[in-house]
């Protein structure tokens, strides 16, 4: 083959924009099943531990806020459905909409970390927090139920603020373009990823909130 | 696989799911005041698992997605089921 085709044909394939949608998800929806994992571990140690330690548990649950508990429920729900609707906006190639949305979820989700705030610094000023001696001389049931607490609730919020960074990066991918009505996979995982982080909210609610 | 990438769900659906999830969360934190003992757990559990499901289902798209998404989602959680089953087993026939 001459240099001159072989050069063409260079250039032609380094034109061709390599795009596989549907790998591209199934990629996403394996490491979601990871996260099934990391977090199901953690409520396989939850279920055993309040199953030998009962009534501690439910005795350590009354000192948290039902109230802020439910409010950053309906936080996260209400997060899901906008980004949702964030990702349905770009399908129809509504740019603006999209980003009015995308910019709720994460308006939404720093709403959910406020309130997390005001909570654990509740907790702290009452001295209720890993190692401290208020926890130290409660029994040990009490003590796992904190320890559980402050590990699952903290390893959410900190996917939490994970998903928050990764919709803003995808906020300004959709600014400039590079996320549009014809390639929206980007955005599409960015929202699976931020589902997940709600559906083990969902559960988490009833396991620290909800034991009366 | 482009007739379901390009699959619109209507506003409407989405917003219906919401009410329904927030119904849920209401009905969650009622099955829990009715001190039931340990049922009010079993309760908030199916309770969380439905709203996990119209989560899945809608929100993230499976309803419309290649059966190979919603057959390969049975893995994680059969395993974590077995795992939590047979941990159980250990602790109530020991």
């Amino acid at each position: 083959m001459p240099y001159a085709r072989i050069f063409v044909l260079m250039n032609e394939t380094a034109h061709i924009e390599h795009r596989d949608y549907a790998t591209a998800k199934l990629g996403m929806w394996l490491f979601l099943f990871t996260e099934i994992l990391l977090f199901g571990g953690m409520f396989l140690v939850y279920a055993e531990y309040r199953q030998l330690n009962t009534a501690d548990f439910h005795e350590a649950g009354r000192e948290m806020n039902i109230f802020l508990g439910a409010a950053n429920t309906v936080i996260l729900l209400t997060s899901s459905l906008t980004m949702a609707l964030a990702i349905s906006a770009i399908k129809k190639g509504m740019k603006i909409r999209s980003l009015l949305f995308q910019a709720a979820t994460v308006l939404l989700g720093l709403g959910f970390l406020v309130n997390k705030y005001f909570e654990w610094s509740d907790h702290i000023r009452k001295g209720l927090y890993p190692d401290s001696p208020v926890l130290l001389a409660m029994s040990h049931g009490k003590i796992l139920f904190f320890g559980l607490y402050y590990v699952m609730t903290g390893i959410h919020a900190l996917h939490v603020i994970i998903g928050l960074s990764v919709i803003i990066f995808m906020f300004v991918l959709t600014l400039r373009g590079n996320i549009s009505g014809t390639d929206y996979v980007k955005l599409e995982n960015t929202g699976l990823f931020w589902h997940i982080v709600d559906i083990i909210w969902i559960y988490l609610f009833p396991l620290f909130y909800l034991i009366l | 696989m482009e007739e379901n990438a390009s699959h619109h769900v209507a506003t409407k659906t989405f917003v219906f799911v919401w009410i329904a999830l927030l119904c849920l969360t209401g009905l969650t934190i009622k099955a829990a005041q009715m001190q039931m003992g340990e049922w009010s757990m079993v309760a908030n559990i199916a309770i969380a698992s439905a709203k996990a499901s119209l989560v899945l289902w809608f929100f993230m798209h499976l309803k419309y997605e290649k059966r190979l998404f919603k057959l390969l989602l049975f893995v994680p959680i059969m395993t974590i089921s077995i795992i939590i089953v047979l941990t159980f087993f250990d602790i109530w026939y020991r």
